[in-house]
């Protein structure tokens, strides 16, 4: 049941991407930063972890859940040390895919050339 | 354009605006969203599996399994961006590929891949995140800010 939540929960996501693309004209940049803060803000809300749990990778995989992971780390360390916390928590979470962007990414610009 | 910037224009450009308006193809929005929707749920139906297999198979629960998951995506997206596979699916799918962190990735892996010529320090390393850096900045700062307010409720005695 999980992979059919996944599917109908990702792609309402896209599909609210899609509405504000070619309904409010946004570029995809202003799209996405958009929705990293709307994710960070429903994670504030504790809103966010419930429909990880319903939707599963539905819920991981959009850009939101990246906002999600940001505050989820900055409460984590937050809990611990206080507002020093926010800080040095911040990436502690999103670590995994930060780090395989950069290193997946610089390894792409060694291997391929560009087209076109 | 925005309401304000309209208004300082000559009567002519204005003429010009509403001319470009009028021919301006209008956008199928009903069939993009459904594009997106079924390439977008793709994407995550393909993630539920690679997660589910993390959790299979080298013994990740349902709450660390993310981690790995992502990374995965990462790495089939930057592969597809460097063989040119991803953007002829992105031209169809729109947001339906750029939501995901897939295009996250297609985003830092095109800008390195594409700068390249620059040379590896200022070209690959200064324009790495020349288009997903304001995910990163907005992020970072909104949870920043959120984390704050959350901090200083829980002290006041709140939650």
């Amino acid at each position: 049941m999980i992979f059919f939540w996944a599917f109908v929960v990702g792609g309402i996501i896209c599909v609210i991407g899609q509405l504000m693309m070619d309904g409010l004209k946004l570029t995809p940049a202003h799209t996405t930063s958009t929705l990293v803060v709307v994710g960070a803000i429903l994670d504030g809300l504790g809103l966010y972890e419930p429909l990880i749990k319903f939707a599963g990778a539905g819920a991981t995989v959009p850009i939101t859940s990246f906002g999600n992971a940001l505050v989820h780390g900055a409460m984590m360390e937050a809990n611990k040390y206080g507002l020093v916390g926010v800080i040095t928590g911040i990436f502690e979470v999103t670590s995994a895919g930060i780090s395989a962007a950069i290193i997946f990414g610089f390894l792409a610009a060694l291997l391929f050339k560009p087209r076109g | 354009m925005l309401k304000e910037t309209r208004k300082k224009l000559t009567p002519v450009q204005q003429e010009y605006h509403q001319f470009v308006k009028g021919r301006e193809p209008k956008r199928p929005i009903l069939k993009n969203c459904l594009c997106a929707f079924f390439i977008g749920g793709a994407i995550c139906l393909l993630g539920q599996l690679i997660s589910t297999f993390y959790i299979h198979f080298f013994g990740f629960n349902e709450k660390t399994a993310g981690d790995p998951t992502v990374a995965t995506l990462i790495f089939i997206s930057v592969l597809l961006t460097g063989f040119g596979v991803y953007d002829h699916i992105a031209q169809v799918a729109g947001a339906g590929t750029i939501i995901p962190v897939t295009g996250f990735a297609n985003a830092i892996s095109s800008a390195a891949i594409e700068h390249r010529s620059e040379g590896y320090v200022l070209g690959v390393g200064g324009n790495m995140f020349k288009l997903a850096g304001s995910v990163i900045v907005f992020g970072v700062f909104s949870a920043f800010v959120i984390s704050t307010i959350k901090v200083i409720i829980k002290s006041l005695g709140g939650f």
